[in-house]
Formats: structure tokens, sequence, C-alpha cells
């Protein structure tokens, strides 16, 4: 079972709890961390080289609000993709350039066809709409319907929360 | 611009260059080292003390919504599922607070679309979302309707300012 990840022992996840909304503001975060946990804080960067290593951490840095660097127009672009050929065209979906997150997901019948899910952002929606066309030209007739839903305001953006 | 004034941000809110060069940079792989910070402010030509003050007010005007590790909680017994609800316009506003209430809402979008309230449950163990979900639902009164990813064929983490 490759996706069920590494074992993390309890340790792991105090480090989890402890930076999952963000890293210390201070000229040695790590060892700051550290002190909280009642570890050195080389340990605390061994732990997170591993966890980084293993897949448990995508990566560490800094989640810019989309709007705020400029990307106004944030469309999740939806499509209801043959099932036959979905894995193969998601993967070549997922390699445009402007797509920055692309699934497969279940659909909801009757209201919700849709099973690959690509999202794309840019400064303007006439703009989006061009690159949502170029991921339409690629997909051909193996897509049935597709659509656009726009995001107009961010209700919510905390990230991970889990309880300690 | 809609979006930008319904999700009170002034669009490219008054970034200098730095500050682009500072949010490009952060997005990549912070170092693992006792002295972080130091060595990514030495790389863009800044003392330490104006890279932490820079960063500090990014977080604070909420330019950057969060500075640290990006967890993939599915590797660590986790699961995070988007999910959408229908929410009558009259009340979307009680329901955006009592769902936003729920920790377990990493984050939450409006969009345009009868499926108005899109967000993603994070918890620490899978049968946390079905229980989320059971609770928003009673909590709302609305149908919660869960698109958990199948497969995952791109996700890219970095936006270039």
């Amino acid at each position: 079972m490759p996706d069920a990840g590494p074992e993390l022992d309890a340790l792991d996840r105090r480090l989890i709890v402890a930076t999952q909304a963000g890293l210390p503001r201070v000229s040695r975060p790590y060892h700051a961390i550290g002190g909280e946990l009642g570890i050195d804080g080389d340990e605390v960067i061994a732990r997170l080289q591993r966890m980084l290593d293993s897949g448990v951490i995508r990566r560490i840095g800094a989640v810019p609000n989309h709007y705020a660097i400029g990307y106004t127009a944030n469309g999740m672009s939806v499509w209801d993709v043959d099932d036959v050929r979905i894995d193969e065209l998601g993967a070549r979906v997922g390699a445009l350039a402007f797509v920055t997150h692309c699934y497969r997901r279940p659909r909801r019948l009757p209201d919700w066809p849709y099973n690959l899910f690509a999202m794309v952002h840019s400064q303007n929606r006439e703009e989006v709409a061009a690159r949502v066309a170029e991921i339409a030209a690629l997909l051909g007739a193996a897509c049935r319907a597709h659509d656009i839903l726009y995001s107009t305001a961010i209700l919510k953006k905390t990230g991970l929360r889990i309880a300690g | 611009m809609p979006e930008a004034a319904a999700s009170g941000l002034a669009s490219g809110a008054a970034l200098d260059a730095i500050d682009k060069q500072l949010i490009n940079a952060l997005q990549g792989d912070f170092p693992l080292v006792a002295e972080p910070y130091r060595q990514v402010a030495a790389a863009l030509g800044l003392a330490e003390a104006e890279l932490l003050q820079r960063l500090d007010a990014l977080l604070q005007r909420r330019v950057l919504t969060r500075f640290g590790p990006m967890f993939q909680i599915e590797r660590a017994g986790g699961a995070f599922v988007l999910a959408a609800m229908k929410v009558p316009e009259p009340d979307f506003e009680r329901v955006a607070a009592q769902v936003n209430a729920f920790p377990e809402v990493a984050h939450n979008y409006r969009r345009e679309h009868a499926l108005n309230m899109w967000f993603v449950l994070a918890t620490a163990t899978p049968q946390g979302i079905a229980e989320t979900i059971a609770a928003i639902e009673a909590a709302t009164g609305l149908p919660v309707f869960p698109f958990p990813k199948e497969r995952e064929y791109f996700v890219e983490m970095k936006l270039h300012a």
C-alpha cells in the first residue's frame, strides 16, 4: 500500500499540529518549534525533511491569495469526459502549463454530469475562456459537456487544522 | 471586478518589486536549515530583518494566506474532500458563517452556479469526512454534495506574482 504512506509517530503528529498554521517568523524557526515541543531544532528539521521526502509534506513555503497577486479570474472548469479516455486525457489536461490543479471526481447525476475538474487562474475572464477553449480542443469528441464556475469570493482560506 | 470587490481585496494591492520577488521566491522550497530566512534573504540580496518584516506584512494584509508546510494529509492517514452546496441566496451569509465555523473546513469559495458554495474538508481520519458532512448538514439544514478526488492528474502549488 504505497499510498498509505509512511508510519508517523506521536511526535510527527505533534509537529504537524504545531506547524499547520504556519512557521514562526524568527531567525531560527525550527528551533522555536522544537522549544515548544521540548525537542531539539535539528530533530524538527530532520523530521520535516523526512515528511517532505515521503510526501506527507508537499512543500514548505508561502500560499498566496490569488486575488491579491492579480489572478482576479479564477475558473474551475468542469468536463463530462468519456470514462474510457478520462485518465489519458486528464493527464494531458493536467500537463497544460496554465492548469494549476486537475482531478477526476465522481459525477452526481442528474445535476452534475462532470467528472474532470481543471482549475484555470488568470487576470481576466476572457483569458480564462480562451484557455478553456484550448482544453475543449484537446478533449475533442471525448467531452460531452463542460462549464466554468468562477469564484466570486474567498469565504475562508485557512488550510488544514487538525486537532492536537 | 466583482471578484475583487466581493472578496474585500484590491487586486494586485500595492505590491512593490521586492514583495513580488519575495512571494515568488517563498513559494519555492523553503530551506530546512537552522537559519532559513537568512539564507533566502541572502539569495535575494536582502537583510534577514527586512525579509521577516515584509513577510509579516504580506501575511497581515492577507496577500499570503499562510506560510509553512503544506501537508498532504492523506499520506498521514487523513483526508481532504471537495464538497459543494446549493445555498439559497437569502441564506448565503448565514450558511457561510455556519460552514466556516467548522475547523475541518480548510477553505471555502463562493462560485457562480446553482452549486454556489464549494469548500474543502480536511480531517485527521477518513471517517472524519462523513462525520463533518453530517454535522454541516445538521447545522445548515442543507444537503452537502461530496466530490472526493478519484485521481490526481496535476497539482501546481505556485503562482507567479
